[in-house]
């Protein structure tokens, strides 16, 4: 099959989200991020004790590595209604255990495009490389994050559950 | 399940922008939460007694505790709730303060925030499962790889504490680099006289066993039980007949470049590689040996009293235990050949710093008169020229090599000492002197020994007759200087061994782009590596001076004895495990594991009634990443603590 005869489910065209409407006002996504323990999650700390604010829509889950993070941890939440999911690790080459972001960058860049596949719009699935010195960093990133959900709109794909 | 969970104030830290009794009330509704409260400081003495008394009275099982981060006080809380009788790991935390009451305003949005916070910590509490500590024995032996002045070291401190350290060094002898040194700065004194009663030291120590001309050939195992195969290549003499008498090496015929005299002098195919040489037994080199090349010869054997000549002699592994291992590799030159401007290998009057010593040494092979190679006559003009591969991310590295100013300093003032006409110019970009005495003794090699210190990198160099023309700048007067120079000495950098990575693999161990090994930490554990029971001391991870390289050398003996002096091992039972009943046997992650903490076993299959190949997970090796629990298709694989259930719990109620 030739490229021309690959159908096209790219979320620009398809918009997959089913969601042809305008951005919903006053509307808060709920953010889930898997945070690796070493760097990441200590970046986010860190962005507390420096007091830096961003919004409040992200929930972290705490895991050892990035590399521990199961697609299907994703998958179950963009089902449950989740608005976006963020994967976040160490900088390539500074893995608390060597290896295992190498591992998440792979296994992630094959689910964004199956998501994309699927019909999920990419800006609800993102993945991120936080260090632990990086607490301005993070707040940045939320806050970019939660704007570019708001603008996807809510996560109705798998009908809405929430 | 009777769930209690506990919400911290921390001053007004959390209740500035938290509305802490709110989430304390909504907790106590969570499923299986049958006590909730909230106090001012949750790990603070009272605090922590809150907590005890109310897993008593209530009867709690499981704790939540809604605070700070869990870098901070997991362990704290672990311990409180272990003092309560319930098990340690029964216990979760709520990030309510870094991620939530620091970072967002005050009002609705926050506390309900943190509510969600706890409510993801109460799911997930409730899928914790017991666990226990697990306890590893300690094989009570050091392996010290390198015999150098760092390994010497780490050797005599491990030893004064009765413990048994074994060095393995590639040489014929230990002693490393210091042994070839002449002088040591900012003392002067002589490198020989106090390394040699080291090396003595350590030869005679009944807690040391030293494997010369050996190597590490593989490495397994984990803290407190590696086990390493030891090649001891064939010395062709016994090390047990001889006696060091030398009668074998004064009559051999052959003569080559002696490795030792950075190939300014001469050794015989049986050789020691210098007198003081720890053992003194001498080693025959096969490459050169007529014996060996030729098939003729055999006067040493013929000669040896003892007849400890042995040319059938074979390599020998052996295979030895650990608990714990110090790597002490040290460096190699920087090979300057890459500078062809300066004439490395075509001009025989310009040489290294290592040349320098070993011809300023008095034993050394020109009796410590400091001679141009190409014809033998005495040098006076000498130029030293700085940072040769060192601060250089062209053409060597980008780090300062740290000791060359120094050693250049002090290779003026010695040249000076053995030829009070000779003059030194020193060719430099800056000056390193940061250590104890060491800026007072350049100054006094500028002021006193009268050594020309020009700021400024040499562009060229060429021949002249029987002079080298050195041609650079002086950018202090912005001047172009030529000097007529006898002599050019190279302050070479100090690089990583070229087989540093492949033992680093080897141990498993990490290395950065310089092939230097990496610490744990740079500030606070810089002779740890992140594998434990695995330290490192000397130039292996960067270049140091003799007094760095002991002080690294002691740190890390330090750091292996608090391992040897412990019972057992505790272990966090943070780790994997297998559920063998899933397991298929397909190894996918004992591929992916980066730390080879997985291996197959033969099970045998009840259902199936027949044996069966499954992995199991090494207890000792496991660090907990988790990386396998997603390379496993049938999720047979789990993690401990953060087991797939506690997060498909932690997202179920999202």
């Amino acid at each position: 099959m030739n490229k021309s005869q690959i159908p096209d489910h790219s979320p620009q065209k398809n918009s997959g989200d089913r969601n042809l409407k305008a951005p919903i006002k006053d509307f808060e996504p709920k953010i889930v991020g898997f945070l690796c323990n070493w760097c990441s999650y200590a970046g986010a700390d860190l962005a507390g004790t420096s007091r830096i604010k961003y919004p409040p829509n992200i929930r972290v889950i705490r895991v050892p590595c990035s590399g521990r993070v199961n697609p299907l941890f994703v998958l179950n939440c963009l089902m449950n209604g989740v608005d976006g999911v963020l994967v976040s690790g160490c900088h390539i080459g500074d893995c608390h255990y060597s290896e295992g972001n190498f591992y998440a960058r792979r296994r992630f860049a094959i689910l964004k495009r199956l998501l994309e596949y699927i019909g999920i719009d990419p800006r609800r699935f993102q993945m991120a490389w936080v260090s632990a010195a990086e607490g301005e960093r993070w707040a940045k990133l939320v806050g970019e994050l939660v704007e570019e959900i708001k603008e996807a709109g809510p996560n109705e794909h798998f009908g809405g559950n929430r | 399940m009777k769930i209690g969970v506990f919400t911290c104030h921390c001053g007004t830290n959390i209740a500035a922008t938290v509305d802490v009794e709110k989430v304390a009330q909504a907790a106590a509704e969570f499923p299986g939460v049958t006590f909730s409260t909230a106090y001012n400081y949750m790990c603070s003495d009272p605090g922590q007694n809150i907590v005890k008394k109310a897993i008593k009275e209530h009867a709690l099982d499981r704790v939540v505790i809604a605070s700070c981060s869990p870098s901070l006080h997991e362990k704290t809380f672990r311990k409180c709730v272990e003092d309560a009788g319930i098990n340690p790991y029964l216990v979760e935390m709520a990030n309510i303060r870094e991620h939530c009451s620091w970072v967002h305003p005050e009002g609705e949005q926050t506390t309900a925030k943190a509510i969600e916070l706890v409510r993801i910590a109460v799911a997930k509490v409730s899928r914790d499962r017991p666990l226990e500590m697990t306890y590893t024995p300690i094989e009570k032996k050091v392996l010290i790889i390198g015999g150098g002045i760092a390994g010497i070291q780490s050797a005599i401190d491990i030893a004064f504490a009765n413990y048994p350290a074994v060095i393995v060094e590639r040489e014929p002898s230990i002693g490393g680099r210091m042994a070839s040194f002449d002088k040591t700065f900012p003392t002067l004194d002589c490198a020989a006289c106090i390394l040699t009663p080291k090396m003595v030291t350590v030869s005679q120590s009944e807690h040391v066993t030293i494997h010369t001309y050996s190597e590490i050939e593989e490495v397994t195992g984990y803290v407190g039980n590696f086990t390493v195969k030891i090649r001891k290549k064939p010395r062709s003499v016994d090390i047990n007949k001889c006696t060091g008498c030398g009668v074998c090496y004064g009559k051999c015929p052959v003569r080559v470049p002696s490795e030792f005299d950075q190939g300014l002098g001469k050794r015989p195919a049986i050789y020691i590689p210098f007198p003081q040489a720890v053992p003194n037994v001498p080693v025959i080199d096969r490459e050169s040996c007529l014996w060996f090349t030729e098939q003729k010869c055999g006067i040493c054997q013929k000669v040896c009293p003892f007849g400890a000549i042995d040319y059938d002699m074979e390599d020998e592994i052996i295979e030895e235990k650990f608990g714990a291992i110090i790597v002490a590799t040290g460096f190699q030159q920087f090979d300057y050949s890459v500078y062809g401007e300066y004439g490395y290998g075509k001009f025989k009057n310009v040489i290294t710093g290592l040349h320098f010593e070993r011809m300023v040494n008095s034993s050394g092979p020109t009796g410590g008169k400091i001679i141009k190679p190409s014809d033998g006559k005495e040098a006076r003009e000498v130029v030293f020229i700085q940072c040769i591969g060192s601060r250089d991310e062209q053409k060597g590295v980008p780090y300062c090599s740290r000791l060359c100013c120094m050693y250049t300093a002090k290779h003026a003032l010695l040249l000076r000492e053995h030829n009070p006409d000779a003059q030194a110019y020193v060719f430099y970009i800056d000056i390193r002197a940061a250590g104890k005495n060491y800026e007072e003794f350049v100054k006094k090699v500028q002021d006193e020994y009268g050594a020309i210190y020009l700021r400024g990198r040499v562009s060229r160099i060429f021949e002249k007759g029987d002079k080298l023309i050195v041609r650079g700048a002086d950018t202090l007067s912005g001047a172009q200087i030529e000097i007529e120079a006898d002599l050019v000495v190279m302050a070479t950098g100090l690089v990583a061994m070229p087989d540093a990575v492949s033992l680093a693999q080897m141990l498993h161990i990490p290395y950065d782009q310089n092939n230097l090994f990496t610490e744990a930490h740079p500030k606070l554990a810089p002779v740890e590596t992140i594998t434990s029971g695995i330290f490192l001391t000397g130039a292996c991870q960067a270049p140091k001076d003799i007094p760095d390289a002991v002080a690294t050398a002691s740190a890390a003996s330090v750091k292996a004895l608090g391992l040897m002096v412990q019972d057992k091992l505790a272990r966090e039972p943070l780790i994997a495990r297998v559920i063998p009943e899933l397991c298929s046997g397909c190894r996918a992650c004992i591929e992916a594991c980066p730390f080879s903490a997985i291996e197959t076993e033969e099970i045998e299959d009840l259902r199936l009634r027949r044996k069966r190949t499954v992995v199991k997970v090494i207890e000792g090796v496991c660090t907990g990443c988790g990386i396998c629990t997603t390379a496993c298709r049938m999720s047979a694989i789990d993690l401990e603590g953060f087991s797939n259930r506690q997060i498909m719990e932690e997202l179920a109620v999202l």
